[in-house]
């Protein structure tokens, strides 16, 4: 711990850190541009210039390591001028464009040019003109604002891992560049626009939309893959304009992933606005009393067995408590949650949650990844992965479909003969897990989602005990989903009751006319075909495949318009804010079912918020605890049986469009177009 | 004046052959062993005792900077890294020794390199020494066979190999750093210090960059002894050194003479003097094209030698003496000079990028008089701000020679504003088209 004494006052800054970082500690503001503390030190814009005593020139603070007994001062005559003449530096060749600038109003270059820019120019000669870089459908390029930080270079090729962005040309010619003019092919890519101090790089769908000062702020999490990053929804009025992330060290640090920020205009389009009815062959505008006498008929003409529930991947824990509480009291056994027909079990929690937690995953020294493509699953995890190999030499091996996840894997085969001859030693990589401090498995949807699931699972729980993955301070053993709604239905027991049936079973029963009534709370990834003539009544916020399918459609709201608790594959209960309000006659959605109940005759105990949170906490007490992870109990799980022959099938394909959010959104379908196969080329200006 | 029995570069005209014959009639790897076999600290001191200040410009203590290397060799490997990247406008000494006397340079690099810990030295050539490189690729394939290099050098027992590296052709990569950066085949751009090269350098091994001319002195002062290199010169300014003498003189060569000539008797001695005699000088740039320059009235009786030129605010950066007699334009000159600069700028940090290109238009304007007084004074402020500010020294580079203009020739630049003015307002007003 060096002390330093910073413009008087003494600190104590922890090892390794730089001085601007002791400062801040100090509590003194040193301006800067390009020093990110997540990012390598670049030390090239000047702007955080302090100085230290006996050094016969201003330090670049960013760049310097803290040492003993160094006298720094932050608030000089010297330093001020070496502030201001960078300052100067960077506005000349600056276009004064802020009022058409979409970073107007936070922009680090306007902040600080308040504090040391001039107030008129000394430069009389042209300004230096930079021609835009094509950058795809996510970044808007205006690189003439360009101060050169590289920030946006560092964050490609140290987190995302992807080596796209970089300096070209020196001098008053160095440009940063894509250097193909293409679009980033990382998941992660729409973080350098948050990364860019200036309006080099802004948010392309965005464009022109707000000023920052207009928008209305929820803070809320994401819902569009398992991890649950912390976000920000901007809207103005009723629309949801962006979402940015927000800082959750646990979680996404400051990233979020490119569809977590970008399928928020699908939140405009193809939505539910108004209950439907089917009337013949086509579904008809109803009123919400028609809509539900149509159910109410259905019902009372129907017996509790004949009825199932599916919840989606969308849905927050208070309709699923609500979905439940539902079935219960209509008889139905038939409840469940895993649309995919993933085998995980219910029962023990362990068994359903990535124990070593996002975070955890850095510290991994081996991990074998179990049919699952972690970079288009979560490229939250995957980038924690990507770091433990970087910084801590992590081998990861890969049964399944190996893709080019950004950081060397080991394939080790394809399906579930590779899974046994490594847990029968027949494969070295078995060692590696042995001989690691903190081993971990990663088991994906792609393993899970199969008739033999539930052997996987208890072949995967053999390979965590026979290698140690699971001690005291560390449990390697990891389920990665992909929908946001999985453990928290896990968690409330939405899983088929006794002698109930679970999805594929729902299925067959409707496909055999052994069903009357499915009811599917945003359920829409499954084969519709399959409901045979049973009556479906599909509550969602969007026009989907499940609303194409259904006889009565209730209009709920998207995450962004309701209070919803979600938990997140590590097990992390989160809450979700509304930023707007649901469209037209939509209601949030345990409402929906609330007002059902009692239409039915069934009415659930609950009329507030409050009653159904405490409702979720008596279901389960993990509830109560609002971003914290409790360890999970390790206990028997998993059914030892017959693997099947077939090799893993990973469960997305193409990253931009997985749910009904991503599928309605023009921007993630400009990015499945031009990523995830297309073609289409970039001529610089065709933005 | 340097006698002749005290000179070290014996071959600097290649009057006799470059190769490892002539070499050794000069007495070069004469006795290369017992250099070796006086063991690291003892060269290291030897070095220190010397006084040596490196030739390429800084003029910091060369046994000093060879002593930052780490006593021990751990797991990384120690580097020589030789920098005969030359590319300071009016320098040009480097590319003697490597075109006519390369092997006194290898002799340096096994005694330098040994002095280190390093079993590897790699030369990085300027991209357009192309005949230099093959010439030094010619003497170290020479010096293999001779088992001068290899694993057994001069059969001391020490595994020595020299490789040799050709840069592209940026000015940049001269700077340590960047050559660091260029030698591992990276965009060639500084590094942030510290860390300094000696703990993390090339490959992010310890690592020693040292010029040309200061590695092949070594052999010869080891050979002499410290006291003779150091009773060359005056206090703290000792030895020899190889002056680079252009523009206009009569007889522009290089010359290696003793630290601390008066300048006018290293021109008139060995340039054959200025051209038009000493009275037609306007100024000179003692040490490159990076330093301030001097007036004649400076240049009358200062002495070249690193204290003496910082005392008259210049610099003896690497000896290249830039002669202009009165026939020189000398706005115009320094103005080519900042483009230079503006040019070589790597982009990197603030003050250089932007700032060299301001400078350079600002003074460009100035050489036709199409500037304000007021100007002139900024332009210095300018200067000032990138001054100490960047991660190189280029930024320095830059400003220096327009601040020696404005220290020195500020009525000059005055003059010319004012004269394009009063042309400006006495100028024929333009015919009335209806007349």
């Amino acid at each position: 711990m060096p002390k330093l004494t910073i413009d008087g006052v003494e600190v104590d800054a922890p090892d390794g850190a730089t001085v601007l970082q002791a400062c801040q500690l100090a509590g003194k503001e040193v301006p800067h541009f390009c020093f990110h503390e997540r990012l390598s030190v670049a030390g090239n814009c000047r702007m955080c210039l302090v100085e230290m005593e006996r050094a016969p020139k201003p330090i670049a603070s960013c760049a310097m390591p803290a040492g003993e007994g160094m006298v720094i001062t932050t608030d000089s005559d010297t330093v001020r001028q070496a502030r201001r003449g960078v300052m100067e530096f960077l506005l000349i060749n600056h276009p004064l464009d802020c009022p058409i600038c979409d970073q107007g109003g936070e922009c680090d270059l306007q902040d600080q040019a308040v504090a040391y820019g001039g107030d008129r120019t000394r430069y009389e000669e042209n300004k230096r003109a930079v021609t835009d870089k094509s950058m795809g459908p996510l970044v808007n390029t205006v690189m003439t604002r360009c101060i050169h930080c590289t920030r946006c270079v560092r964050f490609t090729t140290e987190i995302a891992g992807v080596s796209e962005i970089g300096m070209l040309g020196r001098g008053e010619h160095a440009e940063i560049s894509s250097y193909l003019e293409r679009s980033l092919t990382s998941e992660l890519s729409a973080n350098i626009i948050d990364l860019c101090p200036v309006g080099a790089l802004t948010s392309k769908p965005y464009a022109f939309a707000a000023r920052p000062w207009e928008l209305k702020k929820a803070e809320s999490v994401d819902v569009l893959d398992a991890v649950g990053a912390s976000i920000r929804v901007d809207a103005r009025g009723a629309s949801v304009l962006r979402v940015v992330p927000r800082l959750h060290e646990n979680v996404n640090e400051e990233w979020i992933s490119d569809k977590t920020r970008f399928a928020c205009d699908g939140l405009r389009r193809q939505r539910l606005d108004q209950p439907y009815v089917r009337r013949g062959e086509k579904l008809e505008p109803a009123t919400w009393d028609e809509a539900f006498g149509a159910i109410g008929e259905r019902i009372a003409a129907s017996d509790g067995k004949r009825i199932a529930a599916i919840a989606g991947d969308l849905c927050d824990g208070e309709s699923m408590l609500a979905l439940k509480d539902l079935m219960g009291k209509l008889g139905s056994p038939h409840l469940d949650c895993r649309q995919d027909g993933a085998k995980v079990d219910a029962n023990v929690r362990a068994s359903y949650l990535l124990n070593s937690s996002i975070a955890g995953l850095e510290t991994a020294d081996a991990v074998l990844l179990i049919g699952t493509d972690p970079r288009r699953e979560a490229p939250l995890v995957n980038l924690r992965l990507r770091r433990a190999w970087l910084e801590g030499g992590a081998e990861i091996g890969v049964v399944g479909p190996a893709r080019d996840l950004n950081y060397p894997v080991t394939a080790l085969g394809a399906g579930t003969d590779t899974l046994t001859a490594l847990k029968d030693g027949k494969i070295a990589f078995l060692e590696t897990l042995k001989n690691a401090e903190r081993p971990a498995l990663i088991l994906g949807m792609g393993a899970l989602a199969r008739s033999d699931g539930a052997a996987i699972l208890a072949v995967a729980r053999e390979i965590a005990d026979l290698t140690g993955m699971i001690s005291a301070d560390w449990n390697g053993f990891n389920v990665l989903h992909t929908a946001a709604a999985r453990v928290g239905g896990l968690d409330l027991g939405i899983v088929p009751g006794a002698g109930g049936k679970d999805v594929p079973s729902i299925l067959d029963a409707a496909t055999n006319g052994e069903m009357d009534i499915v009811y599917l709370l945003g359920a829409d990834e499954i084969d519709m075909s399959r409901f045979g003539d049973a009556f479906v009544v599909y509550q969602g916020h969007h026009g989907d495949a499940g609303a194409h399918r259904a006889d009565v459609i209730l209009p709920g709201a998207a995450y962004t318009e309701k209070h919803g608790t979600y938990v997140n594959t590590e097990g992390r209960v989160q809450l979700g804010r509304p930023a707007v309000p649901p469209v037209g006659e939509a209601k949030e959605d345990w409402k929906i079912l609330r007002a059902l109940s009692d239409v039915l005759g069934h009415k659930l105990p609950y009329d507030t918020l409050g009653d159904v949170r405490s409702a979720m906490v008596a279901a389960n007490p993990v509830f109560d605890e609002i971003d914290i992870v409790s360890k999970a109990e390790w206990a028997p799980f998993g059914t030892a049986g017959a693997l099947g022959e077939a090799a893993f099938e990973l469960p997305i394909d193409d990253f931009y469009l997985t749910d009904p959010i991503s599928r309605a959104s023009v921007t993630m379908a400009a990015c499945s177009r031009e990523l995830s196969g297309g073609t289409e080329k970039g001529t610089g200006t065709n933005g | 004046m340097l006698r002749d029995e005290d000179r070290i570069f014996l071959n600097l005209y290649g009057f006799d052959s470059w190769q490892l014959d002539g070499a050794r009639k000069r007495g070069i790897w004469r006795n290369t062993k017992e250099l070796l076999a006086l063991g690291r600290e003892k060269i290291i001191d030897e070095m220190k005792e010397s006084g040596l200040r490196g030739r390429g410009g800084a003029g910091f203590p060369t046994g000093l900077k060879w002593s930052f290397m780490p006593k021990e060799i751990g797991e990384a490997p120690h580097y020589l890294v030789v920098n005969a990247d030359e590319s300071e406008p009016g320098t040009c000494k480097d590319r003697e020794i490597l075109r006519n006397d390369p092997h006194i340079l290898l002799e340096g690099c096994v005694v330098a390199g040994f002095a280190m810990g390093a079993h590897t030295a790699y030369i990085y050539v300027r991209g357009e020494f192309f005949r230099e490189a093959e010439r030094l690729n010619a003497a170290i394939a020479e010096a293999y066979e001779a088992g001068l290099l290899g694993p057994d050098a001069c059969g001391s027992g020490w595994g020595f190999d020299i490789h040799v590296h050709r840069g592209a052709g940026a000015y940049i990569c001269g700077e340590e750093t960047a050559l660091l950066e260029s030698l591992e085949g990276k965009k060639g751009q500084p590094r942030l210090k510290p860390p300094f090269p000696a703990g993390v350098g090339l490959y992010g091994c310890p690592t020693t960059v040292n010029n040309v001319e200061s590695i092949a002195v070594g052999p010869t002062i080891l050979r002499r002894g410290a006291a003779w290199f150091a009773g060359l010169g005056r206090e703290g300014n000792v030895g020899t050194k190889i002056f680079s003498i252009s523009g206009h003189v009569e007889n522009p060569c290089n010359v290696e003479e003793e630290m601390g000539i008066p300048l006018r008797e290293l021109i008139e001695t060995h340039a054959g003097g200025v051209r038009g005699g000493w009275d037609n000088l306007l100024a000179i740039i003692p040490g490159g094209s990076s330093v301030p320059l001097l007036p004649k009235s400076i240049c009358d009786d200062v002495l070249m030698d690193f204290d003496s030129l910082k005392e008259v605010h210049s610099g003896l950066g690497t000896a290249a003496v830039i002669v202009m007699d009165k026939s020189t334009d000398i706005v115009a000159a320094i103005a080519r000079l900042s483009h230079f600069y503006m040019h070589e700028s790597c982009g990197q940090c603030t003050p250089c990028r932007e700032g060299t290109g301001w400078m350079y238009r600002v003074l460009n304007r100035m050489v036709t008089g199409d500037a304000d007084i007021a100007e002139i004074d900024m332009l210095h402020a300018v200067t000032k701000q990138i001054e100490g500010h960047t991660i190189c020294a280029l930024g320095d580079a830059a400003a220096w020679p327009i601040q020696g203009l404005i220290r020195h020739f500020r009525a000059e630049i005055e003059d010319r504003i004012i004269a394009a003015k009063t042309t400006a307002n006495t100028a024929p007003a333009l015919p009335d088209a209806a007349q």
